[in-house]
Formats: structure tokens, sequence, C-alpha cells
């Protein structure tokens, strides 16, 4: 635990030192900066229409899960979820927030963005270090329309620990058994091949500016530096292209009837037309109830979030949860947390 | 009583001289202690930050021994982690910082003392100290986007075609042009502590006596011997602090150094591959590091202050033996 106490401490007074801002009823959370944009963005709706606020910090999701234990913030948020076990220890409860996708771009001269296309055990090899060229024969079976250059494939991956990297490298381990044993799943693993770039914006500057280089971004970020997005074959063998439909395929896809606390990471999903690297981020609550008051308006914060607030994270590129999944949240909160 | 007032009248004379002689020295002792309080305050922050380190990486430090100087394995995954990729990233960028600025940092300096008009003086010397200023993120903004796709584009495919071939160098230059690496990092690192160095230098250089200088441009020196045999030997142990200066910033610099290094633990002969630096590391990872993953980089940090000091402690032996030589001789 004393391990933790910086990061706490680090929390406690950026915590306390914005607390004087506001004067109103302030709900504070700490996590995931995967969430930061749009949770700033509902928190400043909210406000509007409550006079309540929430006061975020983006500390990483390892950081909001120390918190929302130790009980210094009212939520956490996090990309990568917690057990049901580890949830019952600290009787916390976890729920999605909002759905994003993380896709493979890479810059390769003669190659339209858009026109690659990749399946997992593929994506694999080449993030092993396996695939160096990208006129390989595994890359051109794929892609029989494509006149691959003879040129060699530079790997971009993170070089902060993400939940984008975490998702990534979760879809690759499911994908390749070689994967799994070699390098495993985690928001920071130890990478067999390539340049780390900081942050989404460090990888998508790699890629772009680096001839023949590959790397991973969020969705948002692709479209914003024009980068070209690979399409990718799901589990269910057909190519899909990244974006709304998809994603929201892969979410309402998902297995989450038998996910107890909605623990299950969506990427590999299933069903039709389902992107294979579909995100979220967990919220994270405490079952029992300390100030039952602040709690009562966290759960109606997200409550307003997921219905009201969907709009929004559209426009921020992020994309809402399907209807089912709502109504799956709401019927949690109502059997989960007493008030 | 009258005695007694009269004699407090005899000394009295001279009492109002003493008090203030106690009261001046009394007030001193505590101008002292306020001295002696602030160096502690160094002594106790320093002390405190180092241990701070070593408590939060004992884990990993302890559990793992001399493995974890050894490995340059980092695998957050398997809980394993090796701080040799990072040791050796930081302590490679710094020698190629130190020996790109040094020379360049010693022209400037010696241009604004000797050379250059005096109208000109005040306006470099300016642009040096804005230079200093520059905070550091800006200096990686300027690296990740305008001096990594020039090395890319230019200078990397240009080293690589003369030295790539080269027996024994040509591995230290061969590699794919992806502008990033060891090397870009050195370079952004030299253009970041070229102020600081210049400036301690200037300074150094303004102290030596224009007798001295003049008195051997009587003798016929040319500006180069002056420099050589007159300004420079008066002034060695000061440069070479200045230098030291220099190496430290380097050693923990930070952002600019994580825009550019390339962030991949790897130890590899070719500058122009990525590497990682302790202090890149630890900016990269620590927001969500738990466990023995936290503990590996407090660990980091530990060694970064190790480091620093081998690094200041060579520099104090090296300025000892110029000293006693020049004493000697």
């Amino acid at each position: 635990m004393s391990t933790r106490l910086p990061a706490r401490i680090f929390a406690t007074l950026a915590a306390t030192t914005l607390s004087f801002a506001a004067a109103a009823t302030e709900i504070s959370g700490a996590g995931s900066s995967f969430v930061q944009p749009i949770l700033s963005k509902w928190s400043t709706a909210y406000a509007q229409g409550s006079g309540h606020r929430i006061n975020y910090q983006a500390i990483g999701s390892g950081g909001g899960i120390a918190q929302i234990k130790a009980g210094t913030v009212d939520f956490g948020a996090t990309d990568k979820p917690l057990s049901a076990d580890e949830l019952a220890q600290s009787s916390l409860g976890q729920f999605p927030s909002v759905i994003g996708g993380i896709v493979p771009v890479y810059t390769l001269e003669g190659i339209a963005p858009g026109a690659l296309m990749l399946d997992g055990p593929t994506l694999a090899g080449i993030f092993l270090g396996q695939i160096q060229n990208w006129n390989d024969a595994a890359i051109a079976s794929l892609n029989p329309g494509l006149k691959l250059p003879d040129s060699k494939i530079t790997v971009v991956h993170r070089s902060d620990g993400s939940g984008t990297s975490f998702n990534f490298t979760n879809y690759l381990s499911k994908v390749s058994p070689e994967w799994k044993t070699k390098v495993g799943e985690g928001t920071a693993v130890d990478w067999p091949v390539g340049v780390g770039g900081k942050g989404n914006d460090g990888v998508a500057a790699y890629v772009g500016r680096i001839k023949g280089a590959i790397g991973y971004v969020e969705y948002a970020y692709a479209a914003k530096n024009n980068l070209g997005h690979a399409t990718l074959k799901n589990a269910a063998g057909e190519v899909v292209r990244p974006g709304r439909e998809s994603f929201q395929a892969a979410a309402a896809t998902a297995d989450w009837a038998s996910a107890r606390d909605f623990n299950l990471v969506m990427t590999n999903a299933p069903g039709s037309g389902a992107w294979p690297i579909t995100a979220t981020t967990w919220i994270i609550l405490p079952k029992k109830a300390g100030d039952s008051e602040r709690k009562r308006l966290a759960i109606d914060f997200f409550r307003y979030a997921l219905n009201k607030g969907q709009a929004q994270a559209e426009a921020l590129d992020y994309v809402a949860l399907p209807v089912p999944l709502v109504q799956r949240v709401e019927a949690y909160w109502a059997s989960e947390f007493k008030h | 009583m009258t005695s007694a007032s009269s004699s407090t009248m005899v000394i009295a004379t001279p009492a109002p001289a003493t008090r203030r002689a106690e009261r001046d020295a009394r007030r001193d002792r505590w101008f002292a202690r306020a001295l002696k309080a602030s160096a502690l305050l160094v002594l106790a922050v320093l002390l405190g930050a180092a241990l701070s380190t070593l408590w939060g990486g004992r884990e990993v430090l302890f559990g793992e021994g001399l493995r974890f100087l050894a490995s340059s394995e980092w695998n957050p995954v398997d809980d394993r982690y090796g701080a040799l990729a990072p040791i050796f990233g930081t302590v490679l960028t710094s020698i190629i910082a130190i020996v790109l600025a040094v020379p360049v940092a010693f022209g400037i300096a010696l241009f604004l003392t000797e050379i250059a008009p005096e109208w000109m003086r005040a306006w470099f010397s300016a642009a040096i100290e804005l230079l200093a200023a520059i905070p550091s993120i800006i200096y990686g903004m300027w690296g990740l986007f305008v001096f990594v796709p020039f090395m890319a584009e230019q200078v990397q495919p240009a080293l690589t075609a003369v030295l790539g071939e080269l027996p024994l160098l040509g591995a230290l230059f061969s590699g794919p042009p992806l502008g990033l690496g060891i090397l870009t990092a050195g370079i952004v690192l030299a253009v970041m502590i070229v102020p600081f160095i210049a400036a301690v230098m200037r300074e150094v250089f303004l102290a030596v006596p224009g007798r001295l200088k003049e008195s051997a441009r009587a003798l016929g020196a040319t500006t180069w011997e002056v420099v050589w045999h007159i300004v420079l030997p008066a002034t060695r142990s000061a440069v070479i602090g200045g230098i030291f200066l220099g190496l430290g910033r380097a050693l923990g610099e930070t952002m600019a150094v994580t825009f550019v290094l390339g962030n991949a633990y790897d130890i590899q002969a070719s500058l122009l591959m990525p590497g990682t630096s302790i202090s890149s590391s630890i900016a990269n990872e620590f927001n969500e590091a738990v466990g023995n993953h936290r503990s590996a980089l407090l660990a980091l940090g530990f060694l970064l202050f190790v480091v620093t000091f081998f690094v200041l402690l060579i520099a104090r032996v090296m300025l000892r033996r110029l000293a006693r030589r020049e004493g000697t001789a």
C-alpha cells in the first residue's frame, strides 16, 4: 500500500486545491485519461442543469483504482475492468461509460488510407517482429489487389502506460497464442520491436513521419491526423471498417449477460459487423453509502451522461453505448447500489 | 547609593558599546544559524529525496538485487525489471550531448569575450540567456516536429551512406532512418545545454585580468595563443565546473528526450536506433504503474541519483588533480 502513497497524496492535494474553486456540491473522480475530454464536457452540461460540478483528475487508471479503494474520490475510472472478486473486496461496483475504438494506422507509399486489410494473427506477427517487410506473404495474401512495396515495417507503440495499449495487447493475446505467451496484455508490456510514442499524439506523429510505419491509436486521432487506418477481419470472419456502426456492433454483441459486474473486455467481439478492437472505460463507484447524497449525485450524473450525454460523446468521436447496454447498466444500478 | 550610582556612572560610558557588541554578537549568531539552517535544508531535501526513492524502490532494488542492474529486460506483464537499458541510454545521450556542446559553447564564449565588437556582446549574451530559459517541452516539440523529420530525411541517410559501410564505426550508424533515437536525443540535449555551458564560460573568461592578456599580446601572441596559454589555464577549473553543470542537466533531462529518443527498452550498437533513458522511463510509465512496476520506477529514480553522484564525484576528482598539477607546475 505504501507504494501508492505518493499518487494518493498528489491526487488529494490536487482535489483540495481545486475544491476551493467551487462552492456547490462537487463530485470528485479520478482515473483514466481516455474519458477525460467527454467527462469534462458532460460535467459542464450537467452543471448547467443541476448546479453540481464534477471534478475529474486524469491521473491514470491505476491511480483511479487506488483512489476509489482508498475512498478519497467519489468515483474512479479505469480502462481495465476489475474482477468481481476484487470489486467485492472493497465493496465497489463498475459499469461501462462510453465506447471508443482503437485502429491500426499506417503510412505506406503507394497504398491509400483504408486500403490495407489485416487480420489478428498478421497484426500480432507484425508487432512480434516476425513479419518485417510490407511485401511479406502473410500481408500479401490478405491483400491480393494491392501492390505492396518491398520496404521495412517500423512498429510504433505507446511508450506510456495506457488503456489503449491494454485493449490492443488484450486483442492480440486473444487472436495469437504466441503473443499471449511471449508478450501478454497490460497497460505497458515488453514490446518485442519498435519505437514508443508518448500518448496517442506521439504515436500518430511517429506513424505520420516514418515511412513504412504501423501503429495503433484511438479512432479520433486517426481521423484528426489524416492517417491511413487499416480494415480488420473480425472474429466472425468479416472485413470491417472502424467507425460508429462497427464499434456499437461490438458493444451490442459482446456477451454482457454472462459478465458479472461488466467485467468483460470487448475486444474480438463475436458478433456480425463488430470492430475487433473496441474499448470502453469503466466507472467504479462504492456500493456502501458513505455520504449517500454524494453517491446519489454521482449516479444521477452518470444517468444523465448515459442517456442525454451521448450526443456530446459522438461530437468528440466517442460512440454511445447501445440502448440495451444502457438498460443493463440501469438495472445494475437499481440492484447493486442501494441509496 | 551615591557610590553605587557613581560606580554605575563610571562603567556606564563603555556599557552601551559592550551591550551593542553583545547584541551584535547575538545577532550574528542567529544570522549564522539561519544560514546554516538554509544549507542544512538543502542537505535534508537531498537526503530525503534520495532515501524516499530508495525506500519506494526497495522491493525491486533488494528483491531483484544485481539482476536489476545487469538485466535489460523491462517486462511489466511478468513483473521483471532491469535498469540496464535506461542507464545505457541516459549515459550515452549525455556523452553525445557533451561531446557536441562543449566545443560550440567554448566557441561562443570565446567569440563573446575576445572577438565580438562591444555592441554585439550584449545582444548575443541576451540571446544565450533566452535560449537557456526555453522550457524543455518546447525543445521536445521542436525535436519531434522539426528536427526528427530533418534527421530522418537528410542527416541519417547521409550518415548511413558515408559511415555505415566502415568497419567498426559502421555499426554505430546503421539501421533504418527513423529520425528518432540515441543520436537525435543527444543532439537535442546538446542544443539545450550549450547556453548553460556558454554562459558559465563567458563569465569566467571575462574574469581573466586584462593585464595578462594584454601582456601576452604585447609579446606577440595571436588570439588563439592568448586563449590557449593564458585564458584557459587561468579558468580551467571553472570551465570544467560549467561543463559538468551542463552534463548534470543532460543526465536528468526528461521531456525533450522522451519525445525524440524512441522509448524502446533496447541496447543497440547503432546510434540511430531508439533507446530509453531513466528520466523518460519514469515520465512515461509512472501514471499507470502499480506495485512492483512503481517500485522499479522509483528504483530507477534512485539510480539517477547514483549516476549523477558518480559524475559529480569524477568532476571533483578531476578538479583536484588539476589543482594539484597546477600547484606543482
